[in-house]
């Protein structure tokens, strides 16, 4: 009896190649993924509950999670309203160098993390171009969790973006006009006719630049300043545990950090496709 | 009576102010923090002198990081791309069961971070890891070589050309293949001389993407190279080395190189999304191929 994944369906299938791609894709998802992936869980799974607590009650170790989770959190806030107010101006007004800012979004996608780690370390140093103007202000940037949010925010940033532009683009403007010819404010049309169509995807987009800032290492370390206890990332953590050859206690955190990726990977499926459906049913 | 008058007018100019006031606010938080950072890696690079900079990229470590970063993304993109193709035509071609939570492992990858996903490979491979002292005895060399790196470049870039590659076949449908294989062509042929056709541009567009993040990941290698000056040092590796020991302008003049081939990915991806529109829907909706089903 083969598993339900393997199992041919019961039409005839025209096309040939079928258990050639099957098989292929199973193998090479199963040796490049999924079974490193379990090494983690199985290693992990070895250690008794105490041991787990022992490891994850640490002060230093609940400091980087507090750390990440709201660093990435408020980085993902700001994303959420400039990326809407970026895609919003990249999709509905024509204006010179459009395209340019444009194809620019992509840039942080496209920047090896390390470079963008040394070059914002280098802008919000106490010198930087960007440090030395906020000095004065008494705001310190570099080595505090405020660069490490910068960081984040920069990375966050298409993914809020693209997300949006092409629903955005898709959106009805015959309800934003009628909206508007019953005598609607615009502040009322953006809030009761736009934003709720644009919510799905808001949330998607902050969801994936939240998902991807927990885990962000490369862009972060440099301008972070990485002291125990006040601006040290989980990733860090893990790290700097496996550089002493502490395996066991790396690969709890680790796994205590993919369990909580996951658990956001589901959380917002879910929600993306109830909201989908509230929305479809609504018009 | 007045009011209404005057509305019409006055809406005007509010719509034109706040375009104005939005556009600028764009355009402010982009430069400020897009391409001010960009300015400063190729400033930081050229500060000591254009001779400074060309002395730092001869180095004998930079090149060999070059050669690496080189070596890794020759194997790891065509090894994804392979993987891509048939994991788009599964999922495109045939109905089966299973083909969300499919979909869903294909995309894991995307929710581990970079750090954890160099530590699976040396949980499986390293010296104490469960293939690590079998592979010791015969002589292998996993973590802390380029086996490892390409491991951990594969499984970093693994969903990249799947993604590209899925909505547009599915978009695409089967009827091109099976008018071709009702006229007598082999699977081979129908998919050499159709389908592959179709897609090349999507597949050259994945491929792109991949690549970048290929030659610029980071903290997966660096968890499974060891820093090894001149052996399993890659470009960013370097930098980062470079960095830490205050050496500014040849961290920056090697950061420079990666910049540039992030602004040359950039640049024909903004080509290809132009000549084909297509393209930039596939990938715009992250969620799109896993809710399709």
């Amino acid at each position: 009896m083969k598993p339900a994944l393997l199992r041919r369906p019961r039409r005839r299938q025209v096309l040939p190649g079928f258990g050639l791609t099957m098989g292929y894709t199973v193998l090479w998802l199963s040796l490049i993924v999924i079974i490193p992936l379990s090494a983690a869980f199985l290693s992990a799974a070895h250690l008794p509950l105490s041991r787990w607590l022992q490891i994850l009650m640490t002060p230093r170790v609940l400091a980087s999670f507090r750390l990440s989770l709201s660093a990435s959190l408020i980085a993902a806030g700001i994303n959420a309203v400039f990326g809407l107010l970026i895609a919003w101006v990249l999709t509905r007004y024509e204006f010179p160098g459009r395209k340019l800012l444009d194809a620019l979004v992509d840039l942080p996608f496209a920047l090896p993390t390390a470079v963008a780690g040394i070059a914002l370390a280098t802008l919000y140093a106490p010198g930087g171009w960007l440090g030395r103007l906020l000095a004065p202000l008494g705001v310190q940037v570099a080595f505090t969790p405020l660069g490490i949010t910068a960081a984040l925010a920069f990375v966050g940033l298409p993914f809020v973006v693209r997300t949006l532009q092409p629903v955005l683009g898709d959106l009805d403007r015959d309800l934003e006009r009628a909206a508007e010819t019953l005598g609607a404010r615009p502040s009322v049309v953006f809030r009761r006719v736009i934003l709720p169509a644009l919510l799905p995807a808001l949330i998607t987009g902050c969801a994936l630049a939240f998902s991807r800032a927990l885990g962000e290492y490369g862009s972060v370390i440099f301008i972070a300043g990485n002291i125990p206890l006040v601006s040290e990332i989980v990733p860090l953590v893990i790290m700097t545990k496996l550089e002493q050859f502490q395996y066991a206690e790396a690969t709890v955190v680790a796994v205590a950090m993919l369990l909580l990726s996951f658990a956001m990977m589901f959380a917002v499926n879910g929600a993306q496709l109830a909201l989908q459906r509230r929305y479809q049913s609504r018009r | 009576m007045s009011r209404r008058e005057q509305s019409p007018g006055s809406d005007t100019l509010g719509r034109a102010l706040s375009r104005n006031l939005l556009i600028g606010i764009a355009l402010c938080y982009l430069v400020l923090f897009l391409v001010l950072p960009l300015l400063a890696v190729f400033t930081q690079a050229l500060a000591k002198g254009l001779v400074a900079f060309s002395t730092a990229l001869r180095d004998v470590d930079a090149l060999a990081a070059m050669r690496m970063t080189l070596t890794v993304a020759a194997i790891s993109v065509p090894l994804n791309t392979l993987f891509g193709t048939a994991a788009a035509w599964l999922v495109a071609k045939y109905e089966f069961r299973g083909k969300g939570f499919l979909l869903t492992l294909i995309d894991l990858p995307f929710a581990v971070s970079p750090v954890i996903s160099g530590l699976i490979f040396v949980l499986v491979f390293g010296a104490r890891g469960w293939l690590g002292p079998w592979l010791g005895e015969h002589g292998y060399k996993v973590i802390f070589a380029l086996p490892g790196m390409v491991l951990a470049t594969t499984f970093i870039t693994f969903p990249f050309i799947a993604r590209e590659l899925i909505p547009l076949m599915q978009a695409q449908g089967r009827d091109d293949e099976e008018a071709a294989l009702s006229l007598g062509a082999s699977g081979w042929r129908t998919f050499w001389m159709v389908t592959l056709p179709n897609v090349r541009w999507g597949m050259l567009y994945g491929i792109l993407l991949c690549n970048a993040r290929a030659m610029g990941e980071f903290g997966a290698v660096s968890v499974v190279s060891g820093h090894i000056r001149g052996e399993t040092n890659t470009l960013p590796l370097h930098v980062e080395i470079l960095y830490n020991e205050y050496n500014f302008v040849g961290a920056f003049a090697t950061a420079s190189l990666l910049a540039l081939l992030a602004l040359l990915t950039l640049g024909l991806k903004s080509l290809l999304e132009r000549r084909h529109p297509e393209l930039r829907g596939a990938r715009a909706e992250p969620g799109k191929a896993r809710l399709a089903h």
